[in-house]
């Protein structure tokens, strides 16, 4: 059988490495994604001071440090048995709205921007940053920017540091803010919310504009009709912070709403040997191997996906654009993977104006930003959506608040399966017998791993912009046969 | 090619973190890219091994590598660029101490596993399954790289030229660096390249040289916001961290967490910690400074080294560290 292995392509935790089987009649057997590292963090974190959980498991990931901190936090909210005031809960979803903005506009931009943009065929070496400034203009680079390093600072300033925030206690924040901070973080917010709609408009002009680009996201390659996970609102409606986590299945009917600290009775995670990398999937589905269907318990937890779990969108703009996609891609649920970057588009709008709701609300620079816990700590759950999906943390201490278990599923994981039969399916409709391996090829294949924006391939594309890829052809001994570089020299 | 020099950056058991960091320099990384060709950057530039593995030895000017060392593949990859690399840098807390990746050696790997893949309430693993470095699989066999029972850092594994301390370096403090590399104003081989002050030299709060009776979680206490928060019985790292952050956390109300590492002539982190803390306490009675202690810092490895253990004294367990305590005024080494 001859293998096609692409590695390194960009890391979840590690590198990822993807190996594309071949069979006799030189069509595509199977595919995986391999995800090479482990680091432990359930037994270490075994011992520790539940407090310092935040600023442990923040370093689970340097690109969302805040979704850990933020999860982590509540955990602490459940084991300490304490509710923050609404001035900390407020502070809270208001520093996490500013991330929430600034990562998703570094996703779209950076790393998904350069296939629909500058086009998933152009030459590789426009396929990137720089390709897209040169396409647009250096005008609109210069908003991404601004936008990228005003969120960069606001996050500094309200948590303490730009990566590894150290603000998130039991019971409230460290610190709260001033007047002029608010007034700020008001004037920065409202041009945050101008650039979404810039943002959507620029993906309706290029993107929606373009029959080839609208049949690529519709297409069947990229479409895999899976349950929907997300977290809504008493009105079912998107929210990142905090609420329920809601499920629907592929035909959007809703399978489970559930409150958070109840997770292990809807999700479980497999083990497979190939991967460092856990598969979680619906419990109460059960597992069924990497198929999609309603009888298979392999969910996904994206934007798109929090879009189709929920009714819509808690702000008047974003439910606008929310609308608007529904009705252009033939109504709820979507199952297209490609759709994930236009939802990003209006979560990040939702974002935008969640953060100047909360910016220019009367309790936001109140005194009282904490309360001290009382009761003696045990167990606690914490949850947020991450941007890459549902972030679950569940702690148990002893009286001392010392911890003694802990899980952790994280946003890419919940994905890993899908991402999984993504990779396979798009490997499937395009590797066929006598089929030319060449660079757009590959990168119509990555694309299918690109729309679930794994943790580790969103900031850190801002260079060149496209994965580099080594692959290579090889017979059934191991002897290679043939082999193509993109971007490699 | 150009007559650039040539520039390498890797990760290895790392966060991330250190990439964004970089990114963090903004427009600056253009002044780097005049300077440097990037010869090797998976995270945003390419991802050759293959030409790395090809190149002469010494063939890459400088090489920042961040991220610790717990697979075979990280070790290959370390090995490799010590070999290519006339220069390298630990970058970054992981590769210089271990970070919160060597806090894995409070355990092995056969605990790590045993947690992950077997006792987590959510994971349902009846055929008991874990990962395999090979697996036969309908289609062939694919491999993973082999899982290390001890997280080590850079230099525990290859010589390391400098370090570049943090939790990540700040940006301002990773422009420092490169600007003394490019300039050629470097330290001596084996440096830190850092300030040799500490986080307190950088802390607007005040001290009063006031004694404590009592420590604090800091859960159980609202910081006065201008009161030296180690004065307030809140277990600062201030006073043995290396400065170069400007007291961020401190700032927030939040004490110093130590990302930075020992500064210059402190040789083990945590010893130096239990002194400085000893110090503050309102006590001669050597017992009742260590009921002090013990009662208000029940987890020293977590209070002290929690970005040091792989680099410190003490590296790894021999049994997991659960329940340990360190006497006051000793070494932590005997832990």
């Amino acid at each position: 059988m001859q293998r096609i292995s692409i590695d390194p392509i960009t890391r979840l935790e590690g590198h990822g490495k993807i190996d594309i089987f071949l069979d006799e009649q030189g069509e595509v057997a199977n595919a995986y994604l391999q995800v090479p590292e482990l680091r432990g963090f359930e037994r270490f974190c075994v011992g520790r001071q539940a407090e310092d959980m935040p600023n442990i498991t923040d370093r689970i990931c340097g690109v969302c440090p805040e979704a850990h901190h933020m999860a982590s936090t509540k955990a602490l909210d459940a084991l300490f048995h304490v509710d923050p005031p609404p001035t900390a809960k407020k502070l809270r979803e208001l520093f996490y709205s500013i991330f929430f903005a600034t990562d998703h506009t570094t996703h779209f931009y950076a790393l998904a921007g350069p296939d629909f943009v500058v086009g998933p065929e152009a030459p590789a070496l426009e396929r990137n940053i720089l390709g897209i400034i040169k396409k647009v203009g250096m005008d609109i680079a210069g908003k991404v920017l601004k936008m990228r390093r005003d969120g960069h600072h606001l996050i500094k300033m309200i948590g303490g540091r730009p990566v590894h925030p150290n603000w998130g206690l039991p019971g409230g924040v460290s610190r709260g803010i001033t007047e002029a901070q608010r007034q700020e973080i008001e004037k920065l917010g409202r041009e945050a919310i101008e650039f979404a709609r810039f943002s959507l408009k620029l993906f309706d002009d290029i993107v929606l504009g373009n029959k080839a680009y609208l049949d690529l996201i519709t297409g069947g390659i990229y479409t895999h009709a899976t349950y929907n996970m997300g977290t809504v609102d008493a009105d079912n409606r998107v929210t990142f912070y905090d609420g329920m986590i809601r499920v629907v299945g592929p035909d959007g009917k809703e399978h489970a709403k559930y409150h958070p600290k109840d997770y292990a009775e809807y999700v479980a995670e497999r083990v497979e040997p190939w991967s460092y990398l856990k598969f979680p999937y619906l419990k109460k589905v059960g597992w069924k191997g990497f198929v999609d269907g309603v009888d298979s318990g392999v969910y996904k937890a994206t934007p798109l996906s929090r879009l189709n779990a929920a009714d819509g969108m808690a702000t008047a703009l974003a439910q606008e654009e929310y609308e608007r996609m529904y009705s252009t891609l033939g109504g709820k649920p979507v199952h297209h993977t490609l759709a994930t970057h236009w939802a990003r588009l209006v979560e990040l709008l939702y974002a935008t104006e969640r953060w100047v709701e909360l910016a220019t609300d009367p309790e936001i620079t109140g005194p009282d930003y904490r309360i001290l816990p009382s009761a003696t700590p045990d167990e606690g759950v914490g949850c947020v959506e991450a941007p890459r999906g549902t972030l679950t943390h569940h702690y148990w201490s002893d009286e001392r608040g010392i911890l003694t278990r802990v899980n952790l599923i994280v946003g890419t994981t919940n994905n890993n399966a899908a991402i999984n039969m993504s990779v396979k399916k798009a490997a499937q409709g395009l590797i066929h017998k006598g089929t030319v391996i060449k660079e757009g090829l590959l990168n119509t294949i990555e694309m299918a791993y690109r729309a679930y924006d794994p943790c580790m391939a969103c900031a850190t594309h801002t260079l060149p912009g496209q994965m580099p890829l080594e692959v290579t052809l090889r017979a059934p001994d191991g002897e290679p046969i043939d082999s193509f570089q993109q971007n490699l020299d | 090619m150009s007559d650039k020099g040539k520039l390498a950056l890797y990760w290895a058991a790392s966060c991330g973190g250190c990439e964004i960091a970089v990114l963090g320099i903004d427009d600056k990384i253009l002044k780097v890219a005049e300077a440097f060709d990037i010869v090797f950057w998976p995270c945003a530039v390419d991802g050759k091994v293959r030409s790395i593995e090809k190149m002469p030895d010494k063939g890459i000017d400088l090489c920042l590598f961040n991220g610790a060392i717990r697979t075979s593949e990280q070790e290959y990859m370390a090995r490799l660029l010590r070999q290519k690399s006339k220069v390298l840098v630990a970058f970054g807390s992981c590769a210089h101490e271990g970070c919160i990746p060597g806090l894995g050696n409070v355990a092995n790997r056969e605990e790590i596993f045993q947690i992950a893949y077997h006792e987590t309430p959510s994971t349902v693993n009846p055929q008991g399954t874990r990962p395999q470095t090979e697996t036969q699989v309908p289609e062939g066999t694919l491999y993973l790289p082999v899982f290390y029972d001890t997280v080590k850092t850079l230099d525990q594994t290859v010589p390391v030229d400098y370090y570049l301390p943090g939790c990540p370096p700040e940006p301002e403090r990773i422009w420092d660096a490169l600007t003394a590399i490019l300039t050629g104003q470097l330290p001596p081989a084996g440096s830190v390249i850092g300030a040799q002050t500490t986080v307190c030299d950088e802390c607007s709060r005040t001290r009063q040289e006031k004694k404590i009776k009592e420590f604090k979680r800091t859960w159980e206490i609202i910081p006065d916001p201008e009161v030296c928060l180690l004065e307030q019985g809140i277990v600062c790292c201030g006073i043995a961290t290396r400065a170069g952050c400007g007291a961020l956390c401190p700032t927030v109300g939040s004490p110093c967490l130590g990302c930075y590492g020992p500064n210059s002539g402190v040789d083990d982190f945590g010893a130096r910690m239990i002194t400085a803390l000893a110090s503050v306490i309102d006590s001669d009675d050597p017992d009742e400074i260590q009921a002090i202690i013990d009662k208000g810092i029940p987890d020293p490895i977590g209070s002290f080294y929690r970005f040091g253990l792989a680099h410190s004294q003490l590296r790894r367990s021999a049994q997991p560290f659960l329940g340990a305590s360190i006497d006051a005024g000793k070494t932590a080494g005997a832990a």
